[in-house]
């Protein structure tokens, strides 16, 4: 288990959700995908997920499956509606230039040591 | 659930209960409670942005009353992913969520156009979805086999032309 504040300085991550504080939250794993069913089926509770799907059920999609955060890869940048409606779910957004390959490996090896 | 009573003979039906399940699932049919609470919402024909708030004040009022995490989980993927497929796939419907003490009932009910085979529908990975549909990352043909492993017992009847009913129960105990 990390905390998303190990990992934001690794990955040039910008955090769209300020009203959030990123030191609160855990994870466990991650999830890579950008098949919203297939994340809703296969993600759990405390993995981030890592996407370039940057659209409102988006947020529905982590919110209905637990995820704490979702990692834009490739500077995908959600619009000011998504990002107030994360907002009110409790869901932090972060982007990152990185791509979903890149996020992943930074990740698993973060979460090995 | 509704069995067949309300439903027209040519139809066909698809149930599948969770392993375990069975004695429950029949002391349900055989009592009469009126559930506690019932929500309703209507799910506008490719209204990607609204659909999902059904399930959201589901989701949001089951947390209040203190339902298992683990459980909630599972009551909203499938709520949510069933909502997304009337907005999906049908001309719009109406989602009833009926709220007991031990378990919700959520029904969907579509103004068709129904699905012509269920069995196929259930293959996962089998999915007619649009363009539209597949732009907004769904049409993996994941969303019944989803619903089906999420929930207690599932009940589908449709047949090509008509209108389509899906619904599911899930108990709060585990």
């Amino acid at each position: 288990m990390i905390r998303l504040t190990e990992y934001l300085p690794l990955i040039e991550g910008v955090n769209w959700t300020p009203a959030l504080s990123p030191e609160t939250v855990e994870i466990e794993g991650a999830y890579v995908c950008d098949m919203l069913s297939d994340v809703m089926g296969s993600a759990k509770p405390k993995q981030a997920w890592i996407t370039i799907m940057k659209h409102l059920n988006v947020i529905a999609v982590a919110s209905m499956t637990g995820i704490p955060v979702i990692v834009f890869s490739k500077n995908n940048v959600p619009d000011d509606a998504v990002i107030d409606k994360a907002t009110e779910e409790g869901i932090v957004l972060v982007s990152s230039p990185l791509s979903s390959f890149d996020l992943a490996g930074i990740l698993y090896k973060l979460l090995a040591k | 659930m509704q069995a067949c009573v309300a439903v027209k003979y040519s139809m066909a039906d698809y149930w599948n209960i969770a392993p375990g399940m069975e004695n429950a699932l029949k002391e349900c049919f055989s009592r009469d409670a009126e559930a506690d609470v019932t929500l309703e919402f209507s799910i506008p024909e490719k209204d990607f942005n609204n659909a999902g708030k059904g399930s959201s004040e589901v989701k949001n009022l089951l947390k209040r009353l203190g339902v298992d995490s683990e459980v909630l989980r599972r009551i909203a993927v499938a709520s949510y992913e069933a909502e997304i497929n009337v907005a999906a796939h049908s001309h719009g419907g109406e989602m009833t969520s009926l709220i007991y003490d031990d378990m919700i009932h959520i029904k969907f009910i579509d103004e068709g156009p129904g699905i012509a085979d269920i069995a196929q529908a259930m293959v996962p990975g089998y999915s007619t979805a649009d363009d539209l549909v597949r732009e907004f990352g769904f049409g993996a043909g994941l969303g019944l086999p989803n619903i089906q492993k999420n929930s207690d017992a599932l009940h589908i009847s449709s047949a090509a032309g008509e209108s389509t009913l899906l619904e599911f129960l899930v108990f709060f105990a585990q």
